[in-house]
């Protein structure tokens, strides 16, 4: 099971469910106003998050190929 | 990656012989990104409509961080059954030559209107480069025939290649652009915002009705739906070497996409320093105020970036045409034809499909961006019947999927010809669903037509595919 993946549906759901309530200019966040600097951190999670699942992926792959050798994996377990 | 043989095969003229690493297929997907629409409708959009442009930085990361998930299949699925187009994913999954030629068929009624979009930008861009010397018609002409030229002679390889320069000039332009000219007339971020909202009230966030939430929302939902349907999208993904490719691209171009945000600024900026564009010269903003700031001979640099924004967007979009009409409208009607016809006649319909654009371009007249979201709601019909292949079995019929699609793009055409919005159709709506965007009429008129047709005909022996394995 890779339930890890669901991680990928935050941003989306941070994003755009956020909007209604920071459809505002104040506060400035790093100079912008809110709603645009709402959306620009969540463009910025997002590829965190992807980039999270991209390596728990990548360490499930290591895992199965060394399970599918012949040699026995005496590493992580999932 | 040296070309095999005299003539280059179809699969390698379209997707490259399927050998792109990772740096390749991000740059041909990076270069789709920022078309001529990113670059002058972004900063138009900024300039004539304040908060609603943002948008176009939204849309992006949903589509990738679905990407990440759905382009692996398509490529696996695409990888074993050598498919060189769109179409040719519908064909094999729904085993339907009928249904591909109805993919055909509203792949090229989209991409048409695409194509005419980056010649109507590259018109503009010309022209105003040059102080109106080059008039747009001159401009569309000679552009056309030098990417008619370099598109039948390298294929996709050409496409990915003038990408990699062009990102790296308009980075340099947009961001360059974007972060000088804040600094110099408010001398500062926050300065020039508060500028906008006390020159414009409400300028910087989404209005209450019309262009609200309910209408950001549901047009991000919609655009990023229909963002992988692009026939040329969805093919780029083929030229992929590994899958690998996809997940690696699905972490670093949402944080890419970020380059948007400095077109926004310049068309913030423009909206104070050179007011009084209306309509459709709002998308000429970017271009007066780097005229304005720099001398007319930024706007040299700036057109020759611009061109190549067009330009491979462009190249893209004529391969993906001309291979899906002659691989499944061409190849359909003459079963006998031997692969080395096909490959010719894709490539001898580039020059036609641009004659056509070109005479749409100089004629049309029309913002840009409205033309992107007619071609956009197009493919959005594709949508339904993609996702129902996706599973182990094939669970609905190629009739139903036909169906839904015919309807979906007929309610799209009723839609356009009317000007008919949620507000239109459903007048006494509460506000909130009045502002729907309009599309998601079409796309459920699809599904409903899709699941009754789906259910009448059922799919007798289900057909056992060998992807989709959930590891």
């Amino acid at each position: 099971m890779r339930r890890y993946r669901w991680l990928a549906a935050i941003p989306t759901l941070g994003m755009l469910g956020g909007v209604p309530f920071a459809n505002r200019v104040h506060p400035y966040v790093l100079g912008l106003p809110f709603l645009l600097a709402w959306i620009v951190v969540w463009v910025v999670i997002t590829s965190l998050v992807m980039a999270l699942i991209y390596l728990l992926d990548s360490r499930r792959d290591a895992e199965l190929a060394s399970a599918a050798a012949t040699v026995p994996d005496d590493s992580r377990s999932s | 990656m040296a070309r095999r043989g005299h003539v280059m095969s179809l699969e390698q003229w379209s997707v490259g012989g399927r050998g792109f690493g990772s740096v390749f297929v991000f740059l041909l997907m990076a270069g789709e990104i920022y078309t001529t629409f990113t670059f002058l409708g972004g900063s138009g959009w900024a300039y004539g409509k304040g908060a609603p442009a943002f948008y176009i930085l939204c849309y992006g990361a949903i589509a990738y961080s679905v990407s990440y998930f759905l382009l692996p299949i398509v490529w696996r699925y695409a990888q074993t059954r050598r498919l060189v187009s769109q179409a040719d994913f519908f064909v094999a999954k729904y085993e339907s030559k009928t249904l591909g030629v109805v993919v055909a068929l509203v792949s090229v009624a989209a991409l048409v209107p695409y194509l005419v979009l980056q010649l109507k930008g590259l018109g503009i861009i010309v022209s105003e480069a040059s102080g109106g010397v080059i008039t747009q018609a001159v401009a569309v002409w000679t552009s056309s025939i030098a990417l008619v030229g370099y598109v039948v002679v390298s294929g996709v390889r050409g496409s990915a290649w003038t990408s990699a320069l062009k990102d790296v000039m308009i980075l340099a332009a947009a961001v360059g652009i974007g972060v000088y000219l804040p600094l110099h007339y408010f001398g500062g971020y926050r300065a020039m915002f508060e500028a906008v909202e006390a020159a414009k009230p409400g300028a910087l966030t989404l209005p209450g009705s019309g262009m609200s939430p309910a209408w950001f929302i549901s047009t991000v939902l919609l655009t990023a739906t229909g963002f992988y349907m692009w026939p040329q999208f969805f093919a780029g993904v083929y030229t992929a070497r590994s899958e690998n490719v996809f997940r690696k691209n699905a972490v670093i171009l949402p944080l890419y996409q970020l380059v948007v945000l400095f077109v926004f600024f310049t068309g913030f900026a423009a909206m104070l320093v050179v007011p009084g564009l209306k309509g459709a010269a709002a998308d000429l903003s970017l271009l007066r105020i780097v005229e304005q700031s720099f001398g007319s001979w930024t706007v040299g640099v700036i057109g020759a970036a611009g061109l190549l924004t067009a330009l491979v967007p462009g190249s893209m979009i004529l391969i993906t045409a001309g291979t899906i009409i002659s691989q499944n409208i061409y190849r359909v009607m003459a079963p006998a034809a031997s692969d080395r016809t096909v490959s010719l006649v894709a490539r001898s319909l580039v020059p036609v499909l641009t004659l056509v654009a070109v005479i749409l371009t100089l004629r049309g007249g029309q913002t840009l961006v409205v033309l992107l979201l007619m071609g956009y709601n197009f493919v959005t019909q594709l949508f339904p019947a993609l996702i129902l292949s996706l599973g182990e079995r094939q669970r609905v019929s190629a009739a139903s999927a036909i169906a839904g699609i015919v309807a979906g793009e007929l309610t799209v055409v009723f839609l356009t010809v009317t000007g008919a919005s949620v507000a239109t159709l459903l007048p006494g709506a509460p506000q909130m669903v009045k502002d729907l965007n309009v599309g998601f009429v079409a796309l459920a008129v699809n599904a409903v037509v899709l699941t009754v047709v789906a259910l009448a005909t059922r799919v007798e022996t289900p057909v056992v595919t060998e992807l989709a394995r959930t590891r």
